[in-house]
């Protein structure tokens, strides 16, 4: 099993996760690089991405697990430099190894919140922000099967630090949980529009900054 | 990249169905640098993403526009209603997917239109782009708006809306009108002096170089040529297919799109003859690309593609001469990789059937007919030769390999059919299933047979262009009969809308009255009319009232084989003697035998150079 990490950008983050499975088996397809394809009726190449991105969202920290056809003999070394050569813009593949940490491990995502209002931040936005995330429950509505149902977030996030990048932005980064369950950090987003709605702001851009394990290294 | 407006697209595109169709960016994209583009092309198909990706037409127009220095072409696409809506909500205008600039910036606006009901979506398109819907509104050189594809062998509906047409195929004819334009904008040419310059190139045919007179009963009485334009326009075509631009670094959508696969255009022409079918008439003479190019443009486009699927297309594969040599070497090369080799519109015979198992080494495609017709002699009739025994023979080579699925397409309403016609197609069916019972190898597995029929819709240059359409209610009747003769669980039956068809039929055989109905039913809201989800036949009958217009004129009543028809300017090289003969036979139910027993002497061939022969 390999293990590649690449990033998400540009046009390529309206690509959808399905779409971007198929893109990625194109790729490794101009590449020249041969595949372990599953047995069965319809064979496909055995890939697999970790975790799901939403559309619209950008990262610069994705991974995908694949497994290389029998008597396929590219170094792993070599592998970004030959998808890079073939995918189009915005998928970019930055290393490629074999010893990568078990899945299991894989505990918090770095994300980033651009919040825009095109008409400046307003004044008591920062502190108000920061209290709210602070506070001691958060709650949000999550979509299931059975309909909407009203969740805790609070549990699922840490780290949370807010910075002015320029009149009309806010950063928000923010460290949450990638497994048991994921959140999603365009719901502290959501959280902050249902809660203080006079502050929501006109539009939030979406990054995946790193991926860390239960001991706050680098999951790689 | 247009940041202003990727700005406001960053906004909307969250709230869209399927935004990465709005994005390009896709691998093998064309991007020039600006510095270097005297002439920008912003070329339009009037369908979605999806359907347009998919046409091997625009495929290969795009290479050859982009093939000339300081040219760059860019892809435009319908946008879905939602897009739409949100675009019009932020003032976005329409723009080009590679550059991301309004296509009211480009020099050139070629549309490829090979769709009746995509009519509506041209307009849609010129208005979210800001620019005047009307030839006639548009005045310079900036924004001159053409169009090519199968619409325009009567592009009479569409006269009011384009500047030109460039009839046929456009792989040289493309060529000239952009050298000719890039010579107008040059010397300051104005519009009218560009259009008659434009004129002199074959194959262009000016709209508004001609009047059309028509007589009280609404009939046509004549078509006069202005300005010295010839009487009649003759369609461009390819001298050597071998010698012609084809795609082999094709955009690799990054989406799912219908077609996802390698289109290798086989061969173009078709030797067969069926007498409802505008392509098989149009796209003569009859001209193949050698196995040797086939292989050389298939192993490039794969490879450069990563595409997992490949079909060879033409209108009747079977009949390209070397497809036993070049499957076998094709078939080889993609069961080492694990791509998919497809060969659709294949015939029922002893070939096939081998191919057929040959192909499924990767894996089994579906088992496909179209048969059109229920009965032999409606066959003959509508000259589809293919037999009853062909069908099932075929049927139970299939079954006893493995199928068990077979998908049937056939035609109701066409000339001279009658309620025996409409059984007989419940009675094949029938005798099908029957075959599934008899020599399936795992009947456990049970059988679909999935049946389908289409409105017959008379098209313009076929044997069946006189004909007139039958009501949607017959039709409906007819639909209704067939379903009560259709018994067994295992049979699936799909018919398509009566009323679409219809309209379909209005539009097909239009004439210039027909422009400001197709813009008031858009008024009124008509989009992406080929949509089932969109299509609203009451827009269109409010448009023709409000525009005086009867729709029996172009359906029912049928043409008179004397009257003066609204694409008579246009000559696709097959004569309008040799289709009068056709229609005639049909009524006697005589078969034309195909091109290679003899040619039947269509006129087509009158369209190769010398020294150059029809490939029937």
């Amino acid at each position: 099993m390999l293990r590649m990490r690449f990033s998400k950008e540009g046009n390529a983050v309206w690509i959808s996760h399905l779409d971007l499975m198929r893109l990625l088996m194109r790729a490794f397809r101009r590449a020249g690089i041969a595949l372990k394809h599953s047995q069965g009726f319809t064979p496909h190449p055995e890939l697999s991405l970790a975790m799901p991105l939403s559309v619209g969202i950008s990262s610069a920290c994705e991974i995908a697990d694949f497994s290389l056809a029998e008597g396929e003999t590219v170094p792993p070394e070599q592998i970004p430099d030959r998808l890079n050569a073939v995918l189009p813009e915005g998928v970019r593949v930055s290393d490629c190894y074999d010893d990568g940490q078990k899945l299991k491990y894989l505990a918090w995502l770095e994300a980033e919140l651009t919040l825009i209002w095109d008409g400046g931040v307003p004044e008591n936005a920062e502190t108000a922000i920061a209290d709210l995330l602070a506070s001691e429950r958060l709650l949000v509505e999550k979509h299931s099967k059975n309909g909407p149902v009203e969740t805790d977030i609070r549990p699922m996030y840490r780290d949370v630090s807010l910075t002015r990048t320029a009149g009309t932005e806010l950063c928000l980064r923010v460290t949450c949980a990638a497994q048991n369950p994921t959140l999603n950090p365009m719901l502290i987003d959501a959280a902050i529009r249902r809660h203080l709605p006079a502050l929501a702001p006109d539009f939030t851009r979406c990054r995946r900054l790193r991926l860390l394990n239960a001991g706050n290294e680098p999951f790689r | 990249m247009n940041e202003a407006i990727d700005r406001r697209l960053e906004r909307i595109l969250p709230g869209v169905q399927k935004p990465a169709r709005y994005v390009g960016g896709e691998y093998n994209q064309t991007v020039k640098d600006l510095a270097e583009v005297d002439t920008r092309i912003a070329f339009c198909f009037p369908d979605t993403y999806e359907i347009g990706m998919s046409n091997v037409g625009m495929r290969i127009l795009y290479e050859v526009m982009n093939n000339m220095p300081g040219v760059w072409c860019e892809r435009v696409f319908t946008p879905w209603g939602d897009m739409e809506d949100a675009m019009r909500q932020h003032g976005l205008p329409l723009y080009a997917l590679e550059s991301h600039d309004p296509v009211r910036d480009f020099d050139l606006i070629p549309f490829s239109v090979g769709y009746e009901m995509s009519y509506t979506n041209i307009l849609t398109m010129l208005d979210l782009a800001g620019v005047p819907l009307h030839a006639s509104e548009r005045k310079g050189l900036h924004n001159i708006v053409f169009a090519g594809g199968a619409c325009t062998y009567n592009p009479e509906p569409l006269a009011d809306f384009f500047d030109f047409f460039s009839l046929g195929e456009g792989e040289e004819s493309t060529v000239e009108i952009v050298d000719c334009y890039r010579a107008a904008k040059k010397n300051g040419l104005s519009k009218e002096a560009f259009l008659l310059e434009v004129s002199k190139i074959p194959g262009v045919y000016v709209p508004s170089f001609y009047e059309h007179r028509y007589l009280p009963d609404g009939r046509l009485e004549s078509i006069v040529p202005l300005h010295g334009a010839p009487e009649k326009v003759t369609k461009r075509i390819v001298q050597d297919l071998d010698a012609a631009v084809f795609p082999t670094k094709p955009i690799v959508a990054s989406t799912e799109i219908v077609h996802d696969r390698v289109n290798l255009e086989v061969m173009r022409g078709c030797i067969r003859g069926c007498r409802f079918c505008q392509a098989g008439y149009t796209y003569r003479p009859v001209r193949p690309r050698s196995p040797q190019t086939l292989m050389r443009q298939a192993r490039e486009a794969l490879e450069s593609s990563g595409d997992q699927e490949i079909t060879l297309s033409s209108l009747s594969t079977s009949d390209y001469r070397y497809l036993a040599s070049l499957t076998d070497e094709l078939t080889d090369w993609c069961v080492a990789r694990k791509i998919g080799l497809s060969v659709p519109s294949l015939r029922a015979d002893n070939f096939s059937r081998d191919l057929m198992l040959k192909l499924s080494a990767v894996r089994k495609s579906g088992l496909t007919f179209a048969p059109e017709a229920g009965t032999q002699r409606l066959r003959d009739a509508i000259n589809k030769n293919v037999t009853e025994e062909d069908i099932l023979k075929t049927c139970e080579v299939a079954f006893s390999g493995g199928w068990n699925s077979v998908k049937l397409y056939f035609m109701l309403g066409l000339p001279t059919e009658t309620d025996e016609d409409v059984l007989g197609i419940a009675e094949l069916v029938f005798k099908i299933l029957q075959t599934w019972k008899a020599f399936a190898s795992n009947k456990k597995r049970g059988v679909r047979i999935h049946v389908a029929t289409a409105f017959f819709v008379p098209k313009p240059f076929t044997g069946f262009q006189w004909e007139p359409q039958i009501t949607p209610e017959e039709y409906m009747r007819r639909v209704h009969l067939l379903k009560n003769n259709l018994f067994s669980k295992s049979i699936e039956y799909d018919y398509h809308d009566s009323r679409l068809s219809e309209m379909e039929a209005v539009l097909a055989r239009g004439d210039r009255r027909l422009a400001p109905v197709i813009e008031a039913a858009w008024r009124r809201g008509a989009k992406l009319d080929g949509w089932l989800e969109y299509f609203d036949y009451d827009k269109w009958i409010a448009a023709l009232d409000e525009c005086g217009v009867e729709r029996s004129f172009y359906t029912t009543r049928g043409f008179g084989t004397d009257e003066v028809l609204p694409w008579d300017t246009i000559d696709p090289g097959v004569r309008k003697d040799f289709l009068l003969r056709e229609r005639e036979r049909a009524f006697r139910s005589e078969i034309t035998p195909d091109c290679r027993h003899g040619c039947a002497g269509c006129g087509a061939n009158g369209l190769l150079t010398e020294g150059r022969v029809c490939d029937a």
